[in-house]
């Protein structure tokens, strides 16, 4: 097995694992960077973020409101200490991307322009017209590529880290061109592969979210933290699951029901008017707005389309001028996947899942409890996010943990790493290059891939969707360690070398599950409502037995392990969310 | 939801037991709002699971699904089915590029490319982070932003055909980039990327066909790019003969 020696390791070649890579680079040019990844940099699903990323900027505005609309939109579940530090880095690794050539929406003096966005208080959400996350993205790669001192592995499938001794010494990866297996041999390794919206039938996410570095730490024994937490982003475009930007609500959009009714007035989000107004109505926190599409369906508001049950995102009264300027995008994609025009029509949404508040658990410094494993990105959880994520807090994320993560990696890999023992480490490698082999071999068994996946969804869907009973989940429960049996007799038709995608699938499918399936179990061991986190058997936040991180741990063949771990409380004591007329 | 049934012939090319590509035929029931993409997707998980393409966003951003589509490179998941014309569709990898799979093809000499053209900002001086951002006028923005829109789905390298007579041309994209850096009011480096850019396989082979601009999904222009250097560098080029030009590169604060 060809065996590839660095000394810093990145999974994931998104907003987070290449401002590591920076990081390292700038840090330390004797360091050399493996930056591996399943797909070209350019592909990774930082680029369809839309909205824009937090950071003070303004004269009215300070950390300290931040931090208090991140605490409290997280249900206070967010580690109060790794929020502070947060906010206070967000504008400064902003304004890095600035410099490093990031094209900023301006004001007409030149200062860089920020809009209104959910749940917080004072605008600070910097952006690049509807496109921030793919200018983001671009800005990251464009800037790697000057750094001799990384070297770029695209479409290198990862399967397996190396941990030996309790240290992560490295990991494997399948080369797609060729089909071989190799061996990174890394003094640290950053794990920074996103998301997994890919669970649930409807979402947001690209196709690449699927769970796998989630996965590969949780079997290396690291626990998943908080993985119950899952957000429907409130306006999803219907069928494809298209993003609609918050900021589309940011610059005035409202959300209507069949009667042409701002419904979010029903649900301690009002007084409807004056409008635009910040922490109100639309600019309420997602959990919130998601929350009540699903009691807007229940009493037959919603409007009956084709797609399903929608409602109507209104964006008419913003005009031609500003849909153009602010949010071109949003209007190309509603034209030609709904045939709608937002400039003149009411466009039809819902929620969608967009995002994981919950994943490897780290501390502060992008950590996790494995020495010389790190984390950052949607993949990990800090955490900063708690049950609920404010919208263009994560693409922030990306900068400052990502920056940390390498940083930490860095000075791991000078100072604290120990060889570990050659022939074991191989002997690790080889067994996950057999677990592949024994795929190729399997028979037909009458376990499809694409079979596996549509029902690991509609369980997802109807057991941890927005509004969960005890019953339902424990169903999901059951279902997922059934489908998880019945994956280990998938076979493969296509028994080629050369990028053979059914491959990656299958191993993605295999990722998914066990993602899946800390999320149904996490989700049924807490018995209140937080958040995203919401039960119709258990209304109530429930601080007491509660203000505690759920900690999945990998448990083989069996279901996951749950205990708990306490929240980091500093200065903001849990309260009342607040939101409408008096936020 | 009405449904039809459409016809793909799709091309197919495995290097390990094929000598050169062929081309497989599938049946797939429509849904009128499906992409190419959408059919594709059928084929994978229903009708043919080795069949292998690059996708992912799904929303015409992240670039991954160029490929010809009835001859025009074309982004599967932006292109409807009920805008193509009835009969067989054909679907093959994008022109231009050796074949690494199926619909993959070989990428490699793009992302050279891209590189070479030093796509980042380039300055003698750089601004204390504390000290805030460079001041960048809407105007000055709007300079170079609709350079900034490529998404590197390399539809425009398909569809040139000076790219498909000489492989060393640099090619639309990665010169439409190093324009962006160019025109950015916060970059010194036009001159740095002159060696690269205003060479024999940069803007110099590029004989404005115009065939990428027309083809290119986000309207980025790259032939106007390629010709505005064209114009800027002849300058540059005169200001040298005439010992008119700086010898740094600027970086004074903006």
């Amino acid at each position: 097995m060809e065996i590839i020696d660095t000394d810093i390791a990145i999974i994931g070649a998104g907003g987070a694992g290449l401002r590591a890579a920076i990081a390292v680079a700038q840090s330390d040019p004797e360091l050399k960077v493996a930056l591996i990844s399943k797909v070209y940099p350019m592909r990774s699903h930082t680029v369809a973020a839309e909205g824009g990323a937090a950071g003070v900027i303004r004269e009215d505005d300070s950390l300290d409101l931040h931090f208090h609309d991140t605490v409290s939109g997280g249900d206070w579940l967010c580690d109060q200490d790794a929020v502070e530090l947060f906010v206070k880095q967000a504008p400064l690794e902003l304004t890095q991307l600035e410099h490093w050539g990031c094209p900023w929406s301006r004001t007409e003096d030149g200062r860089v322009n920020t809009r209104p966005f959910g749940g917080m208080k004072i605008k600070r959400t910097w952006f690049a017209a509807d496109k921030s996350g793919f200018h983001i993205l671009h800005t990251l790669f464009q800037t790697s590529l000057q750094f001799p001192t990384i070297s770029r592995y695209d479409e290198y499938y990862s399967t397996d880290l190396i941990v030996e001794d309790g240290r992560c010494c490295g990991l494997t990866a399948i080369e797609m061109r060729t089909g071989l297996m190799k061996m990174f041999r890394a003094k640290s390794v950053i794990i920074a592969t996103g998301g997994a919206g890919w669970m649930f039938p409807f979402t947001t996410n690209g196709a690449i979210k699927t769970a796998d570095g989630m996965a590969m730490a949780y079997r290396a024994g690291v626990p998943l933290k908080d993985m119950e937490f899952v957000q429907y982003h409130p306006t999803g475009l219907p069928g494809t699951g298209i993003l609609l930007t918050e900021g589309c609500r940011g610059e005035g959009g409202i959300l209507v029901n069949k009667n042409g009714y701002r419904y979010l007035q029903d649900y301690d989000l009002g007084p409807p008017d004056p409008w635009p107004r910040l922490k109100a109505m639309e600019l309420g926190p997602r959990d919130r707005l998601s929350q009540a599409f699903w009691h807007e369906q229940q009493k037959g508001n919603t409007i009956a389309t084709r797609w399903g049950e929608m409602v109507h995102l209104d964006l008419r009264h913003l005009g031609e001028k500003t849909i153009n300027e602010r949010l071109p995008m949003i209007r190309e994609l509603a034209k030609s996947y709904i045939g709608t025009d937002p400039v003149h029509e009411l466009v039809p949404v819902r929620p969608v899942v967009h995002y994981m508040m919950g994943g490897i658990h780290t501390d502060i410094d992008a950590a996790t409890p494995i020495p010389g494993l790190y984390a950052a990105g949607e993949c990990a959880c800090v955490s900063i996010n708690g049950a609920n994520r404010l919208g263009s807090n994560s693409l922030t994320e990306l900068l400052v943990f990502g920056g940390r993560a390498g940083l930490h990696a860095a000075e791991y890999a000078r100072e604290r790493y120990q060889a570990p023992d050659e022939a074991a480490v191989l002997k690790q490698a080889q067994a996950a290059r057999q677990r592949i082999t024994d795929l190729f071999l399997r028979e037909d068994a009458g376990e499809t891939i694409s079979g596996l996946r549509k029902e690991m969804n509609d369980t997802m869907e109807e057991g941890v969707g927005i509004y969960r009973t005890e019953a339902e989940m424990q169903q999901t429960c059951a279902k997922l360690a059934d489908l998880r049996r019945r994956y280990t007799r998938v076979h493969l038709e296509d028994k080629s070398n050369v990028f053979n995608t059914e491959l990656i699938y299958a191993m993605e499918v295999g990722s998914m599950l066990e993602a899946a399936h800390t999320i149904a179990h996490s989700a049924l061991q807490r018995k209140e409502s937080r958040g995203s986190h919401q039960r119709l058997d258990h209304t109530e936040r429930d601080d007491q037995s509660y203000l505690k991180h759920t900690m999945a741990h990998y448990n083989g063949e069996g279901d996951p392990r749950i205990d708990y771990l306490d929240v980091t409380i500093t200065t903001s004591q849990p309260a009342e969310r607040v939101y409408g007329g008096d936020a | 939801m009405s449904y039809r049934t459409i016809e793909l012939e799709v091309m197919r090319f495995q290097p390990e037991n094929d000598k050169k590509p062929w081309f497989q035929d599938y049946r797939v029931p429509c849904d009128e709002d499906w992409v190419v993409l959408d059919a594709l997707n059928y084929v994978k998980d229903h009708l043919d699971g080795s069949l292998s393409y690059r996708w992912s966003c799904h929303m015409a951003v992240c670039g991954s699904c160029g490929m010809m589509i009835d001859g025009e490179p074309r982004l599967a998941c932006k292109t409807f089915v009920r805008d193509l014309p009835e009969g067989k569709i054909r679907i093959e990898a994008l022109n231009n590029f050796p074949i690494e799979r199926d619909l993959v093809v070989v990428l490699d000499d793009f992302m050279e490319k891209l590189k070479r053209v030093k796509p980042y900002i380039i300055r003698d001086e750089q601004r204390p982070l504390e000290d805030g951002e460079y001041r960048q006028t809407p105007a000055q923005l709007n300079k170079f932003k609709q350079y900034t829109l490529c998404i590197n789905c390399c539809c425009c390298y398909a569809a040139c055909p000076e790219y498909a007579l000489r492989p060393e041309f640099i090619g639309p994209a990665a010169l439409a980039l190093a324009h962006r850096y160019n025109q950015d009011s916060r970059d010194c480096g036009a001159r740095l990327r002159e060696d690269v850019v205003a060479s024999d396989e940069g803007i110099w082979d590029c004989s404005f066909a115009d065939a990428c601009s027309q083809v290119c999904p986000e309207h980025v222009d790259p032939a106007g790019a390629i010709q505005q250097m064209k114009i800027a560098a002849t300058v540059s080029w005169y200001q040298d003969k005439l010992g008119l030009r700086r010898k740094t590169t600027g970086g004074e604060d903006k």
